[in-house]
């Protein structure tokens, strides 16, 4: 007896999955769930933007609305990854502009933009909605002008730490007056004034407006204007929080917050003058996200501010909150779900603040809701971690930064191993480690052996040999992204755990010891992997087979070398016309 | 760094603090202390009191860019050649080259017929002309600077610029 649903009844029950991982096994059942599955999906995430080109993405799926791209590794933040790598977004943009009139959104992270790309896409799709450029670059003000200009129905612009030519601030000017389908404007990383009134005027014309990210130049004293006209805002970020002290500024400040009963997020304060602060308190306990990473004030001025936020989810503030500011949120902030912490003065060896590893067992003892945290310090120890590790058994995300390169535990001086260990090993959900201090191949033994759920690991200057690269590579079954920094791991882990690069989605080594010879002896191996080499030394030729590279980069791919790449880039192992055969690969992506 | 070099330089060493494997930076710190060192004194040639800079390499702390140029202050000192006392300049608050050297010239009040050119110190103690690799790195790897006067001969000019040290 065979069964068949018919069509329409398959596609309305697809419509429920919206996870590309369910989509992506729901494809793999059969042949007509695969074509079913195929025709219908309108999400697309690429997570390395060179795993598969534009031809293979729309042969695929042909009604697309909504595109998100990844580009350039994670360390590239770092500058780890040298200007003209790639993460070109232009071929992607000319392939959608030809084949979907009806895409809505583009998400892009960490890739080259031009003012073409945006020209393009601000002319070629009729209902274009949503633009979202994350540590993206390329880009000047001209291409936001024909973005604002021609994007009748966009809903969010919204640039997160991008890099932009900044010619004029006249571009905001370009949003005609009949626009008003704007819900998210955030402009915080741009540095140039943008014309006030005609700021005023599209927040205005803007009655959906919930997200409002200010750049630095918009002076305090206007504020209360802008949040007069959008009380229906749920997420403000300040420009620059600092003024003159005035009563009335101060006053109609303090009441323009006051209007804002639906503001749940908070953001901006550069350059903050503290008097200013207590306007913010009648808005303190609606909050749900607080970002102070730009408040360079010290900690008394941070808790009075914090001590008010009853249910803050996530924190953001710098090490200017101390570890007394940290037992204030421990006691206040029951609902915390995410910690960040970032340094003051993080290229100085002597602290400069007195917050310790004290400051995040405080928050894991009084937080019994905190699943994610990225922490920088100039101290650790074994016993804190193992501590922290026992209060919070939830936590998916730990990325923990001490300063020092190879620290120790500053009581016993020995290895943070036993820490990190007891992490892995208590904390069973955990699926992002960021490691840092003095660690030995025993770390990664204990990581391998019980981080079954961890999806990225990022190293820096710990391990003693291939061993711990070994243990890693081996153990930590669902391992999908891996960056390792100047540790000792060289070619026979990587060798020998050459099958297993097919299961991720990249592993980046940066000033290990990876030798010429390796990498090219991988990518001979593993078609389906591209193993770059990012090398800007000159006569590499001349250098030995065992000579280390500087950098490697190596990720899966179905597209096979890539056609951008700059001289100091070379896909180790292929030969000219390396393409790999995509149809013993066309499986779900 | 095993714990046999540690243990080796601690028989002969003057110290405060816990027995057993020091941090190489405390150990420094207690060398200044006996010797009555201020500021200035450079024992270890990484700098010494408040404002030690650490073991620099490139892209660590893994503080991104954005974050970098916004909040960070990277003072490092200026000498000139000439000038008794040193100064010191943020090089994190310029955008590039063209604003940074402009503002070095302007602290030692230097005019636009400038007999010095600028040199830095990078993380692997080489001198270096600055300019000669892109901003960033510059920044992230710069730990001194000096103006050097101008030579009037070619070839001495380039070798005083080779020459390493020389503070």
């Amino acid at each position: 007896m065979t069964y068949s649903f018919p069509e329409e009844v398959l596609e309305h029950v697809f419509s429920f999955l919206t996870s590309q991982n369910d989509r992506n096994a729901a494809s793999l059942v059969c042949r007509t769930w695969y074509e079913m599955e195929r025709w219908c999906r309108k999400r697309i995430f690429v997570g390395n933007c060179y795993a598969v080109n534009p031809r293979v993405l729309i042969r695929r799926f042909p009604e697309v609305k909504a595109v998100e791209l990844k580009g350039k590794p994670h360390f590239a933040d770092f500058n780890l990854v040298p200007e003209g790598w790639g993460g070109f977004v232009y071929p992607w943009i000319v392939e959608f502009a030809r084949v979907y009139p009806w895409l809505e959104e583009i998400r892009l992270k960490r890739m080259v933009v031009t003012d073409e790309c945006l020209e393009i896409v601000s002319k070629a799709f009729r209902n274009f909605k949503v633009l979202i450029l994350s540590s993206c670059e390329g880009f000047s003000t001209d291409g936001l002008a024909a973005v604002a200009a021609n994007c009748r129905n966009l809903r969010v612009l919204d640039l997160r730490e991008c890099e932009v030519e900044e010619l004029s601030g006249h571009w905001l000017s370009h949003f005609p007056d009949s626009f008003t389908s704007l819900e998210s404007l955030n402009i915080a990383c741009l540095s140039l004034e943008v014309s006030f009134s005609a700021l005023e005027r599209l927040v205005s014309r803007s009655p959906n407006l919930k997200t409002l990210r200010l750049n630095r130049t918009v002076p305090l004293e206007k504020i209360s204007k802008l949040l007069q006209r959008a009380p229906q805002l749920a997420d403000f970020g300040t420009g620059a929080y600092s003024a003159e002290i005035r009563p009335d500024v101060y006053s109609s400040l303090q009441e323009a917050f006051s209007g804002c009963k639906k503001l749940k997020s908070l953001s901006g304060f550069w350059d903050v003058v503290p008097a200013y602060l207590p306007a913010v308190f009648s808005v303190c306990s609606q909050l749900t996200y607080l970002n102070l990473s730009y408040a360079t004030t010290q900690s008394p001025d941070l808790i009075k501010v914090i001590s008010q936020c009853h249910n803050l989810q996530r924190l953001v503030v710098l090490d200017y909150i101390e570890d007394m500011g940290l037992d204030t949120v421990a006691v206040t902030c029951k609902d915390l779900r995410e910690l960040v912490v970032f340094p003051s003065d993080p290229f100085v060896a002597d602290a400069n603040v007195l917050l310790t590893e004290e400051g995040l067992v405080s928050v894991s003892q009084g937080c019994s809701k905190l699943q994610s945290v990225l922490y920088f310090c100039r101290q650790m120890s074994n016993s804190a971690l193992i501590s922290i590790s026992k209060n919070r058994p939830n936590l998916t995300c730990f990325r923990l930064c001490i300063l020092e390169p190879r620290a120790p535990d500053y009581l016993t001086f020995e290895p943070l191993d036993v820490g990190f260990g007891s992490i892995v090993e208590n904390c069973k959900e955990l699926t992002r480690l960021s490691m840092s201090g003095l660690l030995t191949d025993r770390v990664f033994e204990y990581i391998g052996k019980h981080a079954k759920k961890l999806d990225m690991l990022s190293v820096a200057f710990a391990g003693d040999s291939d061993l711990g690269l070994h243990h890693v590579l081996s153990g930590c079954e669902s391992l999908r992204k891996l960056e390792i920094r100047d540790c000792p791991f060289g070619d026979k882990a990587l060798l020998a755990n050459a099958s297993k690069l097919l299961t991720m989605r990249s592993l980046w080594m940066s000033s290990c010891f990876v030798s010429f010879g390796a990498c090219k002896l991988l990518g001979q191996k593993m078609p389906g992997l591209n193993v770059e080499v990012i090398d800007e030394r000159e006569n590499l030729n001349l250098l030995p087979e065992n000579a280390p590279v500087e950098k490697v980069y190596i990720y899966r791919t179905v597209s096979g070398q890539r056609l951008d790449m700059p001289d100091f880039v070379r896909i180790m192992g292929k030969d000219k016309n390396g393409v790999y055969n995509l149809s013993l690969c066309d499986k779900g992506l | 760094m095993s714990t046999e070099d540690q243990f080796g330089l601690e028989i002969t060493e003057l110290r405060l603090g816990l027995p057993g494997g020091g941090e190489r930076n405390v150990k420094k710190r207690v060398f200044l202390d006996i010797l009555g060192g201020g500021d200035e004194v450079d024992l270890c040639g990484n700098g010494g009191g408040k404002n030690r800079n650490m073991e620099v390499a490139v892209g660590w702390p893994p503080v991104c860019s954005y974050r970098k140029r916004t909040i960070i202050k990277m003072y490092v000192k200026v000498s000139m050649d000439g000038a008794p006392f040193l100064r010191k300049i943020d090089i994190n608050g310029f955008k590039g080259y063209s604003d940074f050297v402009m503002a070095l010239e302007k602290l030692f009040g230097l005019g636009d017929e400038c007999e010095y050119i600028p040199i830095y110190e990078d993380n692997n103690g080489d001198w270096m002309l600055v300019g000669f690799v892109p901003w960033e790195i510059f920044t992230e790897t710069c730990k001194r600077l000096r103006m050097k006067k101008k030579v009037l001969d070619g070839g001495l000019q380039t070798k005083n610029l080779m020459r390493k040290n020389e503070n």
